[in-house]
């Protein structure tokens, strides 16, 4: 038993994901809290804790006057946005487990596309530790971590049509998910390569996570009641974060060798270590990918396939729905949205409630994680 | 938009861009076991002094990794090459890349240090070495 492993997932919610929501982000974040708990049979009263982003605007205070969620117990925040996407489930349950609350509520809202753009370069430094990147070019997302991921293609002579090849996955699995903004657009490889250098020569307009409004939200609680609940409870049967010393999540150029994700590699063997499992009894894989390399490191991190393996492993077919690992089944954050990562876990939910729209045969055991942060999902009881 | 964001200079970096106006790269350097690091911090990790020096780089290394920076909003304008430097100091620092072209740009190729006032900021910079080989042989006796 792992130091989460009686805790559950008990609902999720969310609102649409578009480009323009025309509401506030309170509004999202209460949309799809209300779905969250009413999806697991509760009422606001049953609702004792939240949690969420550090970077998310949306006050405790102010969302508990919207669900009528009349006593707090328990809250807290994670750093570091999707860094720390599959933290807040971990903090939600070990309070849970801890018994400072009965049930707690985890949600992300935003409007990233029509509000502040994650995407749009910053125009001044904001300290501390910018002032060594920001004069130097290092304005946006996208050049910050490819100047890491350059040195992940150094290293294992990898072009940008290797990336392409899991755009492609991505958006095959999107063009399925009604829920997707890019339903019913499926991409080539062609039409990947023809796509904008962002960066060159690291990532086109295609390798980009979009930028989203929307809001998600799910229920931690006890497995104790798991029985009582409308849907199958999820078990979260591992939660683990992994930082290190030299390590930087934006700047990540000061460990030994950025071929690798050693961060990703010290959160993996916590999970399997807690769960007993290991990569092979994974039966999915929702992995978040602000930039296509990003699952390329998490595979080889992870154990899915050894360093280096990642672009023939997708080009043979493995992070496909018929796979050996499926892979954002939803589209993730490039085919579904950008819900900073949290959509990423709603996924892992329905596939292990066997409801998603785009099942995976058979799932026991679902990963979910950003690198840093993650997760183990199966069925409870 | 400016091309170059000024540094908005902190109580732990200050000794930095101080140096950059004396055409010096310095890195910290705890003053009670030796180890330099970057970027700083104000306690050495290791032996938990809060005493340092700054130590003038070498100016010299290898590209570790690279990219090209276009300009956000304006396409056309000159593109900036962002290099992750392995200084033979021993630490790894962000850069660019100047007096290159693009094609000539590759991992572990030589670099030395120089510094360029852009957009009214003065800012370490970094252009190709002469290689080793390319080098005068200097005038014995
Ligand atoms: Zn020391």
């Amino acid at each position: 038993m792992g130091a989460v492993g009686k805790t559950i997932i008990a609902g999720i919610g969310q609102t649409e994901f578009s480009k323009s929501s025309g509401r506030s982000e309170l509004q999202l974040a209460a949309e799809a809290g209300i779905a969250a708990i009413r999806d697991a049979g509760m009422t606001p009263a049953d609702i004792d804790g939240l949690v969420t982003f550090t970077l998310d605007t949306n006050d405790e205070l102010l969302l508990a006057r919207c669900l009528g969620i009349p006593e707090i117990k328990f809250w807290s925040r994670t750093p570091h946005g999707g860094a720390g996407a599959h933290t807040t489930v971990q903090h939600a349950s070990l309070a849970v487990q801890g018994g400072s609350a009965k049930a707690v509520l985890v949600y992300r809202a935003f409007n990233e596309r029509s509000g502040r753009r994650f995407g749009q370069p910053n125009q001044r430094v904001t300290p501390p530790g910018w002032n060594w990147y920001l004069p130097f070019g290092l304005d946006v997302p996208a050049k910050t971590y490819s100047l890491a991921f350059q040195r992940y293609m150094h290293r294992y002579g990898l072009t940008n049509e290797d990336f392409g090849r899991y755009t492609v996955v991505a958006r095959k699995h999107a063009a399925t998910n009604p829920n997707a903004w890019f339903y019913q657009r499926p991409i080539t490889l062609e039409d990947h390569q023809n796509s904008r250098w962002i960066v060159e020569p690291i990532l086109r307009l295609l390798d980009c996570c979009q930028e989203s409004d929307g809001g998600v939200a799910m229920v931690i609680t006890s497995a104790d009641r798991a029985a009582d609940l409308p849907h199958k409870a999820v078990k979260i049967a591992a939660a683990a974060d992994g930082h290190l010393r030299d390590g930087n999540v934006v700047f990540n150029y000061y460990h030994g060798d950025l071929a690798e994700f050693p961060e990703a590699k010290l959160m993996a063997k916590q999970l399997y270590d807690q769960s007993g499992l290991t990569a092979a009894d994974m039966d999915a894989a929702m992995l978040y990918e602000n930039f296509s390399p990003v699952v390329f490191l998490q595979l080889e991190a992870m154990g899915f396939c050894g360093p280096g393996e990642a672009s023939d492993f997708i080009k043979e077919g493995n992070i496909d729905l018929d796979g050996s690992i499926p892979v954002n089944t939803h589209g993730g954050l490039l085919g579904e949205a950008y819900i900073h990562g949290l959509n990423n876990i709603l996924e892992g939910v329905r596939q292990v409630r066997g409801t998603a729209v785009n099942q995976v045969k058979g799932v026991e055991h679902v990963m979910v994680a950003g690198g840093r942060s993650g997760l183990i999902l199966a069925p409870a009881g | 938009m400016p091309k170059v964001i000024p540094p908005t200079v902190e109580t732990d970096d200050e000794y930095f861009w101080d140096g950059v106006q004396n055409d010096q790269l310095l890195i910290q350097t705890c003053a009670d076991c030796g180890r330099f690091r970057h970027p700083p911090v104000p306690m050495c990790g290791d032996c938990h002094s809060t005493a340092w020096t700054a130590t003038p780089s070498q100016g010299t290394g290898t590209v570790h990794s690279w990219i090209v920076s276009r300009h956000p909003t304006e396409p056309d304008a000159d593109p900036r090459v962002v290099i992750l430097v392995e200084l033979d100091d021993g630490i790894r620092f962000v850069s660019n890349l100047v007096d290159v072209e693009l094609v000539d740009v590759h991992n572990e190729m030589r670099v030395e240090l120089c510094f360029r006032v852009i957009d009214d900021v003065k800012l370490p910079q970094f252009r190709p070495a002469p290689s080793p080989s390319r080098q005068t042989p200097s005038v014995q006796g």
